[in-house]
């Protein structure tokens, strides 16, 4: 029991010093991840509980990540139920009231931002279905951008000694951000009002941003496995709305896309979705870039 | 709070706006004077942006509600809708409601009513359950934060016989510090890894032999327990637990403070994306008063023996989980498996109600185990199978002098099951199961099971 005492003892000490001073913040997906990395440098330790190649909404209360929601002064989530199968039981195993919801240690960035797609209609029969609204917001860089301001402030509000640091961090990333959605749109310009079919209806936001259209998911509900017979549905009314590409993310299986583009004579586009999920995708610049760069590739 | 959320988000626009224009231009000297005028609009507007975050940021820990504040900022091009605002009237603060239903066909060799592990007499609801077409247990979940420091659940069990029973009934204090986790009223307990969780997420149908012949299914606490999740980098849990203990292989005892104890340690960690994996140590410590069986004695009469003592259950667990680039979604693999060990000290009476004619009371000494592992492969999205294979041994019992009437034979239960299902949606699976159970010596059972497992509701959390 002393030995027991003793190791208590030294594990509270451990805990205790002020070696540890930088901001622990833990983001559920890698954007986010990266955008505190942006926004705090090296004035924050960013872990990020999912991998790019990664399905954000399967994801299991998984040990690691409730020993870093343990030390995590700030969790960095989606939110709009993205992460509903598995944040709440990280945070409540993980012991560290500064998480809770409410709590300025817990951040999510859908509420920053307009939600798309609210269901009409609220039932598991039309599939994996989101009640507040499609939660895939980064897949449009100006979505970031007001996520981003956020975030600072909340940086600025935890770590009130580093304020000045975070605010400059961000005037400059928001400078540099507005430059590269300018920069972004106009390399992109070719894209407007192309017409795509898409694997997961991961991508409004995207199509919102860039003007384009979306005619039909291979899914044929939210969350729910391509079947044959809806592909074959999806195949028959290409005849009458002819598409230029199917679009997945790096993260979705991709016999569907392949099986539906080889009968319609379409490229299939793989997107990043996330940072990390291409190898352009290095970061937060990089995930756009390579979306686009990619999506022209598509059109050729 | 609408208009100034409105705000930051259009100067965030204006912002991601005002450079477009300024490259547009690059090319042209005359524009100069303009690009200027832009960046000192930029710089104010930057200035003005800080502010204005500055003022958020006190708007939000003035208000900081669980519930996201409505937002009508509009950054993209037709406007989206705004968010629907939190539901008011008397139901808004309703808890989250879930159900899970469950039921089997069962086709089995053997009457299960003569079902029994040889060597072993648990308690508790065990055995491969009725033949043919029956309900299992149907739970109905409630759970919500009950204020700012505690949060609480209710899971009953309505079961095919049409009495409600009260699985668990726990609160949660989360307002505690430092990694402390208290939780008190009747919940499962911490030990070992499968008996946490609700037979509804077993990858098997049944519960492991060592599960049912130690613990008669699954031990449940009323009482307190508190876990530690310590600050080390690696997952490091520790718990301890303090119950009533009236559950097998305790009983009911008038004592004041905890009849029975568990502690546990529970260790964790990734290896890479792909893998994940937890291994723990526990121990449950519950005392008998009286706890009686059947056993036939050595005169082949079945004789009803009493045994009062202590008993002590070392688990040991691990659980391996591998998906490639951590996507479980199309293929994974889970590897898993536990020891149980359990030594019972004590007095045993024979012929504890006098039926025989041979009352006697003598020390009891015993020390039994039992042990499975399982895989469970999902090769394609929706479709798994599996494997488990459970091992009990009888051990070593020292009947003192009642060994002149019992003895144990060495025979050791086995069991050997394949499974496959078919997990259409997160919220269901259909589940066929191939079993064959030698549970008594020469009496072997081949077992088919098809099960379904359906949640509605409020959505389930993925448990490691």
């Amino acid at each position: 029991m002393n030995r027991f005492l003793r190791l208590a003892a030294l594990l509270l000490a451990t805990a205790a010093l002020p070696a540890f001073a930088d901001l622990k913040i833990l983001a559920t997906v890698p954007e986010w991840g990266a955008l505190a990395r942006e926004l705090g440098g090296d004035k924050v330790s960013v872990t990020v509980a999912t991998g790019p190649l990664q399905d954000p909404h399967h994801v299991e209360a998984r040990p690691s990540l409730i020993a870093r929601a343990r030390g995590a002064d700030l969790v960095v989530a989606t939110g709009a139920e993205l992460e509903v199968g598995w944040l709440p039981m990280v945070l409540q195993q993980a012991g560290n009231p500064k998480l809770r919801p409410g709590q300025p240690g817990y951040f999510e960035a859908a509420s920053f931002v307009a939600l798309r797609d609210k269901p009409a209609r609220l039932d598991r029969a039309e599939g994996d279905v989101h009640a507040e609204g499609n939660p895939h917001i980064q897949t449009d860089p100006r979505n970031v951008a007001l996520v981003a301001a956020a975030l600072a402030a909340r940086l600025a509000e935890l770590d009130p000694p580093a304020a000045d640091w975070y605010r400059a961090r961000h005037t400059a990333f928001a400078a540099r951000w507005a430059a590269a959605i300018a920069r972004w749109e106009k390399d992109a310009a070719g894209l407007r009002g192309t017409a795509v079919l898409v694997h997961h209806d991961a991508f409004p936001y995207l199509f919102a941003w860039l003007g384009m259209r979306k005619v039909a998911t291979l899914e044929p509900k939210p969350g729910v496995e391509p079947t044959t017979a809806h592909l074959a549905q999806v195949l028959e009314l290409l005849r009458t709305q002819p598409v230029r590409m199917v679009i997945r993310a790096a993260y979705q299986d991709e016999r569907a896309a392949q099986w539906i583009a080889g009968r319609a004579g379409i490229k299939v586009v793989t997107l990043p979705f996330t940072v990390g999920g291409t190898d352009g995708a290095t970061d937060l610049f990089g995930l756009y870039e390579d979306t686009v760069r990619r999506l022209k590739e598509g059109l050729k | 709070m609408n208009r100034s959320l409105l705000w930051p988000g259009a100067l965030a626009l204006g912002l991601c706006l005002a450079p477009a224009a300024g490259a547009a231009d690059a090319a042209d000297p005359g524009l100069a004077e303009l690009r200027a005028q832009l960046r000192d609009l930029r710089q104010q507007y930057e200035a003005r942006l800080a502010d204005l975050e500055r003022r958020l940021s006190a708007a939000e820990a003035r208000t900081a509600a669980p519930a996201p504040a409505p937002v009508a900022a509009a950054p993209t091009p037709p406007p989206a809708p705004a968010r629907a605002a939190a539901p008011v009237g008397a139901n808004a603060f309703n808890p989250a409601v879930s159900v899970v239903l469950q039921g089997n066909y069962a086709n089995l060799q053997r009457d299960p009513a003569g079902y029994a592990l040889s060597g072993f007499a648990p308690g508790g609801e065990i055995g491969p359950g009725k033949r043919g077409f029956s309900l299992a247990e149907s739970e109905l979940a409630l759970a919500a934060n009950v204020d700012d420091r505690f949060s609480a659940n209710l899971i009953a069990s309505i079961s095919p016989e049409d009495t409600i029973g009260v699985e668990e009934a726990y609160a949660i204090y989360t307002a505690a510090p430092a990694g402390l986790v208290p939780k008190f009223g009747r919940f499962r307990s911490g030990i070992g890894y499968l008996n946490e969780q609700h037979p509804h997420v077993f990858d098997f149908y049944g519960a492991p032999l060592a599960y049912e012949a130690m613990l008669g299914g699954q031990y449940t606490q009323d009482g307190l327990q508190l876990k530690w999740v310590t600050p080390l980098d690696t997952f490091l849990e520790l718990g301890a637990e303090a119950g009533g203990g009236e559950g097998f292989p305790g009983t009911a005892r008038a004592k004041n403070g905890g009849a029975s104890g568990a502690l546990f340690a529970h260790v964790g960690g990734d290896i890479g994306f792909s893998h994940s994996w937890r291994a723990g140590l526990s121990w449950l410590r519950t005392g008998a008063q009286g706890r009686e069986w059947t056993q036939a004695d050595s005169l082949g009469d079945d004789a009803v023996v009493s045994f009062t003592g202590r008993s002590d259950l070392a688990l040991a667990d691990f659980v391996w989980k591998w998906a490639p680039g951590g996507n479980a979604r199309a293929t994974n693999f889970k590897l898993q498996g536990e020891y149980l060990r359990r030594r019972e000290r004590g007095d045993l009476a024979y012929d504890a109600d006098g039926a025989l004619g041979r009352n006697a009371m003598a020390p009891y000494r015993s020390t039994q185990s039992g042990w499975y592992v399982q895989g469970v492969w999902q090769f394609m999205p929706q479709w798994r199978v599996g494997l488990r294979y459970d091992r009990l041994s009888p051990g070593t019992v020292d009947y003192g002098a009642n060994g002149q009437w019992l003895a144990t034979d060495g025979f050791r239960p086995k069991r050997t099951a394949l499974m496959v299902d078919w997990t259409p949606s997160e919220f269901s699976r259909i589940r066929a199961q191939f079993a064959r159970s030698e549970t008594l010596p020469g009496l072997a059972d081949d077992q088919f099971f098809l099960q379904y497992i359906l949640s509605l509701g409020a959505h389930g959390a993925h448990r490691y």
